[in-house]
């Protein structure tokens, strides 16, 4: 480990060298250390007086520790830059081959590559926040408390490395310099969008949520990293064929990995689906567990939001009788029409689903679609305080169509895990290009068999059956 | 120290090398030659474990390029075609750079870039920022990085191609020296004179196979034929073929002068000689006439591509008669 850090180092203190006689680069960060935190500063002080004529005391404390997120914010953003650049802009000058031709190992290189592009940025942003902290002292006497310093401090670094690992990565797998900026917009768009939350967070004062917010990046930095380590090919930075879009090249490998050896559609069910399910096994473990833990995770919080009994109106569950099926009937249920909405709402939140995963490895995707379970074992937690047996709560709201639906969420996640996990895990003789492609077409085929036929189904049966049974169940009708 | 066997490398369809067998020694400087895109590039990242081979195996420096690709890659010196160094840096902070990569300790480090810089006449500007050397300069600056760490094995791509004739020759003389000092050596080139200046063995590659391979002057008995031989006499050759022993071929004739073939020039030459003296005919030289490697190259590449267009024309009169018939 020390061994393989110590030849990191080595890369990273030449291209610190290399960054430091660029004005380029020197320049922003100069500005965005000295200049920046002054404007910051500047700012606080007209926004603090202006709030404070009209009493908003609170208004003004929350923006000092906005505002020292935003400065320490901006000299990372250029991290980015010369992340996006590491690998691709060598790549583009010709100069890295020496390199790979060198005993250091694909880890190394890229350890090597990542600290280098962290280090100027992160270090310029801490002397930014501490410029802007003592103007703030000096002017306003405001002091930040130990663990928040430590949590903008960690927030800072972490976002930095999320930012620069993602980075790194495009950078190794693109041959130019463009096509990385291009790409750049998979690591912008999320970052900015986590800003905005982070921001939202900060004026509320909930610092709880940022720590959150700083282990969940810790993870996914983690994440990015291995996928980093794994996917850095000697043989992908020097060829050409990277950047440009092979169409037929990506429909072979989709349809190899499609179709399988199968013959027809009943073979395809009979052999094929087995046999991709059998690959996704971890991801379908990984997926019930976080189902049965999303579950269990909202019925506990209806202890600890101090939910009472009468709270939502649950304690008319305990007059529901067969005259509910009338209401039903009227809200559109026992009608075709409303299974295919149910069907397509279910649909439309699996694509939600793997938008999300897009951006975060599978992750977030399959966390959206615990979202339902979470609400379900809220609900039921809820409807127990009235006095009903918790499992025929639960029954009475997920059966029957849960016996098709959940499998179908199931599946879904998985299969959005499956793709994130392809590009964070070794594939021997495999490029990331094929782990992709083939782990999409694994995707689009548990959707096509699986995943839609059954939320066909449980949309069906949440239609015309589910209302009965629940009546049954709670109604005792 | 470098062997090959079947060694053979696909980009997607694209079959870029195939079944390339090299077998290079300690002490031996091969030349491989071919037209640009042949495989030659792609031979020699294989050598360097940078491109992984799809079929075959490599071996360099007693390591297999797959299995020790670490091992290779600290065992290979390489000069890249087209190297653009880090021109922020001097050339002093470039090769001990490159000397940490390959874990040189730093005494050693200073020892090797002082004698390298002053080997290839950069001592005097070591200290200005490698962005603003000439391309000569920067070409010698890599050959010295590729040096650095002493390899046991020498990859070079176009060694000497942006140099001005005195640093080539310089060059030129440092590849003789480490062949002196046993290092096994791949040049692939287009220079043809310089590779025939420089190569023990020739190998030329193209369309990523290996078409004809061999020491210099063997390759060119077998492409060229015998060697040929211009004898120069002091009177008028009119009526004097004669005199040309049956043993030799005719196969030129000027005012003064004959040319000759002969399979074995040690014993036909004296007794050619010996006829026209014994004839009163006064010879006044006899001389070998120069076959250069480039009519060996041209003779091979078109061979290959005469044979090429001939099975094409062949595939193609078969299935026109295919389809005539099946008309």
């Amino acid at each position: 480990m020390l061994d393989n850090i110590r030849s990191a180092l080595i890369i990273t203190r030449r291209e610190l060298r290399d960054q430091l006689r660029d004005w380029r680069i020197v320049f922003p960060i100069i500005a965005l250390t000295l200049f920046f935190p002054f404007l910051a500063n500047f700012t606080t002080r007209q926004i603090l007086g202006f709030v404070q004529k009209y009493g908003a005391n609170l208004l003004a404390d929350r923006f000092i520790p906005f505002l020292l997120m935003i400065v320490g914010f901006f000299p990372i953003s250029i991290s980015l830059v010369i992340a996006l650049e590491s690998f691709s802009g060598e790549t583009e000058r010709r100069s890295i081959e020496p390199l790979l031709s060198s005993p250091l190992t694909d880890g190394q290189l890229y350890l090597g590559k990542l600290l280098a592009s962290l280090l100027t940025p992160l270090i310029a942003s801490y002397l930014g926040m501490t410029v802007y902290l003592i103007g703030i002292y000096r002017t306003t006497s405001w002091r930040a408390e130990p663990m928040f310093l430590v949590l903008i401090i960690m927030l800072t670094a972490v976002q930095a490395l999320v930012m620069v690992s993602g980075a790194v990565i495009i950078s190794s797998q693109t041959t130019s310099v463009r096509a990385a900026n291009l790409l750049a917009s998979f690591i912008i768009i999320p970052v900015a969008l986590l800003i905005q939350v982070e921001s939202l967070m900060m004026l509320w004062a909930d610092y709880r949520v940022i720590w959150w917010v700083v282990l969940a990046q810790v993870i996914l930095a983690g994440l990015l990293v291995r996928m980093g380590i794994t996917h850095l090919n000697r043989e992908e930075l020097l060829g050409h064929e990277l950047d440009t879009l092979n169409l037929r090249w990506m429909w072979r490998v989709f349809r190899v990995q499609f179709k399988g050896d199968a013959h027809s559609i009943w073979d395809w069910y009979r052999r094929e689906i087995p046999r991709t399910l059998r690959r996704m096994l971890i991801p379908i473990g990984w997926m019930t567990l976080l189902l049965i833990a999303g579950t269990y995770l909202g019925a506990i919080q209806v202890k600890d939001l101090g939910v009472s009994p009468g709270m939502f109106g649950l304690d008319r569950l305990r007059t529901i009788n067969t005259q509910i099926l009338a209401q039903f009937r009227q809200y559109g249920f026992f009608s075709t029409s409303n299974v295919l909405t149910i069907w397509w709402h279910n649909l439309r939140a699996v694509s939600i689903a793997v938008v999300l995963g897009t951006f975060t490895l599978g992750v977030a995707g399959a966390l959206i679609l615990v979202l339902p379970m979470v609400i379900i074992g809220f609900f039921t937690g809820a409807a127990s305080l009235t006095g009903f047996n918790t499992l025929t709560v639960l029954a009475a709201f997920t059966l029957p169509h849960g016996i098709l639906e959940i499998p179908a969420i199931i599946l879904s996640g998985a299969a959005i895990l499956h793709v994130g996990a392809t590009l964070v895990t070794p594939y021997q003789r495999q490029s990331i290009g094929e782990g992709l492609m083939s782990s999409i077409a694994d995707w689009v085929k548990i959707t096509l068999a699986l995943v839609i036929p059954l939320f066909l189904g449980a949309a069906f049966l949440e239609v015309f059956i589910s209302p009965q049974l629940l009546v049954r169940l709670l109604g005792g009708g | 120290m470098i062997q090959t066997e079947n060694l053979s490398k696909k980009f997607n369809d694209f079959l870029a090398v195939d079944q390339v067998n090299l077998d290079v020694k300690s002490g031996e400087v091969l030349a491989l030659l071919g037209p640009n895109g042949a495989g030659k590039t792609t031979t020699l990242r294989m050598l360097t474990s940078v491109l992984r081979p799809t079929n075959g195996w490599a071996r360099v420096a007693g390591f297999d390029v797959v299995t020790q690709a670490a091992q290779v890659r600290a065992s290979v010196g390489i000069l890249t075609e087209q190297h653009n160094l880090y021109g922020r840096m001097t050339a002093d902070e470039y090769l001990d750079f490159f000397g940490q990569v390959y874990r040189m300790e730093t005494t050693t480090r200073r020892k090797r870039t002082n004698e390298l810089l002053e080997q290839y006449g950069l001592a005097g500007e070591r200290m200005r920022r490698i962005g603003e050397y000439s391309k000569g300069m920067r070409q010698k600056l890599a050959l010295a990085r590729a040096l650095f760490h002493n390899p046991p094995v020498l990859l070079m791509d176009e060694p000497t191609s942006a140099m001005d004739p005195e640093s080539a020759r310089l060059v030129r003389d440092a590849i003789h020296g480490l062949r002196s000092a046993n290092r096994a050596i791949i040049i692939c080139t287009h220079n043809l004179p310089e590779a025939e200046e420089l190569a023990d063995k020739i190998a030329i590659i193209h369309q990523g196979r290996i078409i004809i391979s061999g020491e210099v002057k063997e390759l060119k008995t077998r492409l060229l034929g015998a060697p040929q031989f211009e004898l120069h006499l002091g009177s008028s050759t009119d009526g004097f073929n004669h005199a040309l022993p049956d043993i030799v071929t005719l196969t030129g004739q000027g005012p003064d002068w004959l040319r000759y073939q002969t399979d074995d020039p040690i014993y036909s030459n004296p007794l050619v000689i010996q006829s026209f003296v014994k004839n009163n005919i006064p010879v006044v030289g006899l001389s070998e006439v120069p076959r250069s490697l480039e009519k060996v190259y041209l003779q091979a590449i078109n061979t290959i591509e005469d044979n090429a267009q001939h099975q094409e024309w062949v595939e193609q009169s078969r299935s026109g008669g295919e389809n005539q018939h099946a008309g």
